[in-house]
């Protein structure tokens, strides 16, 4: 970034070099790019004065015209590479914010409305005997726990080995063909995964049934696909040197694979399960079709209807009953409650990631 | 307890390419072996051929015979896993295990094939196998450190290290000099010395005062030109190839007349 340029000479406006090469042009002052989208900033309020003040606008307004003069005042100054450095450094800029905007925007509005019924009863209690005011979240908040636990155990054990297979032994058609299957896997859509998981079941229980294991199913097809493709982006970087050391030290291939390929890579593996955690902690449709909602308390996965967070936001959002508010405002503390799941899952993947990295690796 | 070797038409493939072609030779035990040739001549195909490891490599396959004390190596009943335990390898870049300590890197041998041994066996034995490979020395304070922390040259003699903690018949070392300084290069020629009482042992090389100092038996492998075979060309003792060989391109080769 050009801020990060060496300082320029203590007074930069003052007499210039001698010689003027190339090398030792002129250089904006380090606070040159602030000063110019300050004055930016106030050119923009000054003009929307004239027509209408529109926070969007103005902020549009303020980096188009800072972007502009920055360039011009940096190619008479520094000479053209400069002035591309600088214009580029703003795009980039400019781009980030833009892609903050939403979810800077998203985490606030939910964090907002969502804080308001963030209390004891709400993670203590379920929705028996409310119509009105008050109820919690308390079952759906296990629901979602423990299905999303049961996915795990499903998903991991079958991705890994998966994965396992296509990088260490798989070669050839088979390979071939079970890559293919992982990716059109991935691009599932969920709903269909729900589908599959709900035909599943009532192939073999009738019709109508619910069943929070049916919906570890329906989620497993979707988690899969991503353990998978992410345990194997892992596994290839294991230096093939150290299977080959492991080899010749005439251990086999398959305890190879446990003592010296999986540590080695086991905090990529962490994290990218971690990841696929978060990815399908907040379905909805799967889990519609397959678990439904209940408003008491069900902690057994193998027996009928459990309530999950985000169903139980859906359904507090589109069937409030009357007055309405209240659980809405349950459906926006729901929802708060998964962002900071998913949230915590991401600093837990990185907590991983950072513990189990081979240490003092060169 | 060293192991003789003996080879027969050996043909070695990748896939459809054939790298090395109709190499014949005998390798006495108790002694060291050099080969030397040019860069993509199959030096170190050949030796991987020797302890299997070559086979590992998705297509590659080998015709012909390796003869171990007596036991043909590529037989039908043999198992690969049990051949790499009595041939041990050095690679020309070390490789230890990252996530592992210094002391677990030299007692990977053991404990990744789960031999039980008592603990104070398993001392002994990091002490010896380190002592062996000169690095005693340097890391007996911190022996619970990561191995991929040591420099370079430390991290190779870890692995020789490494190797020669489970006492194979036969080592061989793919350049293991390659990236060491003088001294740690010396130190590894006196350590090949004294395991030559030892073991059979076979060294890649392209140094040729090495060949000259180390080995009995020298191989020069050469190629006809890019996507021809490599062939073993001349195969005797140290002496007579640096000082009378018999064919005239080991000679233009360590006379520095190649090409
Ligand atoms: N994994 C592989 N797959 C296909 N071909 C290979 C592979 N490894 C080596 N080869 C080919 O085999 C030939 C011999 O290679 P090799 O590594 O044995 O040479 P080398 O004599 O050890 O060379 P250097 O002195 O540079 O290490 C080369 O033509 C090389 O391209
Ligand atoms: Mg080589």
């Amino acid at each position: 970034m050009s801020t990060r340029t060496p300082p320029a000479p203590a007074a930069p406006t003052s007499a210039p070099p001698a010689t003027s090469t190339a090398a030792s042009r002129p250089k904006l002052p380090r606070w040159a790019p602030w000063a110019v989208f300050a004055a930016a900033a106030v050119a923009a309020f000054l003009v929307g004065r004239l027509t209408s003040p529109n926070l969007a606008l103005l902020v549009i307004y303020t980096v188009v015209l800072g972007t502009v003069v920055l360039y011009v005042v940096s190619r008479v100054v520094e000479g053209p590479r400069k002035a591309t450095d600088r214009l580029v450094t703003s795009v980039v800029y400019s781009a980030f914010g833009i892609a903050m905007v939403p979810l800077l925007s998203l985490v606030y509005e939910v964090t907002r409305r969502g804080a308001e019924r963030l209390d004891g009863e709400f993670l203590n209690s379920s929705l028996v005997g409310i119509t009105g005011e008050g109820g919690g979240a308390y079952h759906a908040i296990m629901g979602t726990l423990i299905i999303t636990a049961l996915t795990t155990l499903i998903s991991v054990p079958i991705g890994l080995l998966t994965a396992i297979y296509l990088v260490e032994y798989g070669n050839g058609r088979l390979k071939k063909a079970i890559t293919f299957l992982v990716d059109v896997m991935t691009g599932i859509p969920s709903i269909v995964a729900g589908l599959f998981a709900y035909a599943l079941f009532a192939l073999f229980l009738g019709p109508g049934i619910r069943l929070g294991i049916a919906g570890a199913v329906a989620l497993s097809v979707l988690m899969i696909p991503v353990v998978v493709r992410s345990a194997e982006e892992v596994l290839k970087l294991v230096p093939n040197e150290l299977r080959e050391a492991a080899y010749a030290l005439g251990v086999p291939r398959w305890r190879t694979i446990v003592k010296v390929v999986l540590p080695t890579a086991v905090a990529g593996l962490g994290a990218g399960i971690t990841l696929a955690i978060a990815r399908v902690i907040g379905e909805t449709a799967p889990l519609l079709i397959t678990v439904g909602i209940t408003n008491a308390t069900n902690l057994d996965p193998f027996d009928s209807r459990m309530a999950t967070l985000p169903v139980y936001a859906y359904y507090q959002l589109t069937q409030p009953g009357v007055p309405p508010e209240f659980a809405i405002d349950r459906a926006w503390t729901a929802a708060l409650i998964l962002i900071i799941l998913v949230m915590g899952l991401n600093v837990v993947a990185r907590l991983i990631s950072r513990f189990f990295a081979p240490k003092n690796s060169r | 307890m060293a192991k003789r070797i003996d080879v027969s038409d050996l043909d070695i493939y990748y896939g459809n390419f054939k790298a090395v072609e109709g190499v014949n030779l005998s390798i006495e035990p108790r002694s060291i072996t050099a080969l030397i040739g040019p860069s993509g001549c199959g030096k170190s195909t050949f030796l991987r051929a020797l302890n299997r490891m070559h086979e590992v490599i998705p297509g590659a396959r080998v015709e012909g015979k390796v003869v171990i004390e007596g036991q043909d190596l590529y037989g039908a009943d043999v198992d690969p896993v049990d051949v790499r335990r009595q041939i041990g390898m050095v690679f020309q870049r070390p490789n230890p295990f990252p996530t592992m300590s210094i002391y677990d890197n030299v007692a990977a041998g053991i404990r990744l094939n789960n031999k039980k041994m008592k603990k104070a066996d398993l001392d002994d034995l990091v002490e010896r196998s380190l002592r062996g490979a000169n690095l005693w020395n340097e890391v007996k304070d911190r022996l619970d450190r990561p191995g991929s922390g040591l420099s370079g040259g430390q991290q190779q003699r870890l692995c020789i290290a490494r190797a020669i903690a489970v006492e194979p018949d036969v080592l061989l070392m793919d350049e293991p000099c390659s990236a060491l300084d003088p001294i740690s290069t010396l130190a590894i020629e006196d350590l090949m010395a004294e395991l030559k009482e030892r073991f059979t042992i076979v060294i890649v090389t392209h140094n040729m005062q090495q060949a000259a100092r180390v080995s009995e038996q020298t191989g020069f492998f050469n190629l006809n030109g890019v996507g021809q075979p490599g062939r073993l060309i001349e195969f005797n003792p140290t002496e007579k190839i640096f000082s009378n060989p018999e064919m005239k391109a080991t000679e233009d080769y360590i006379s520095g007349r190649f090409g």
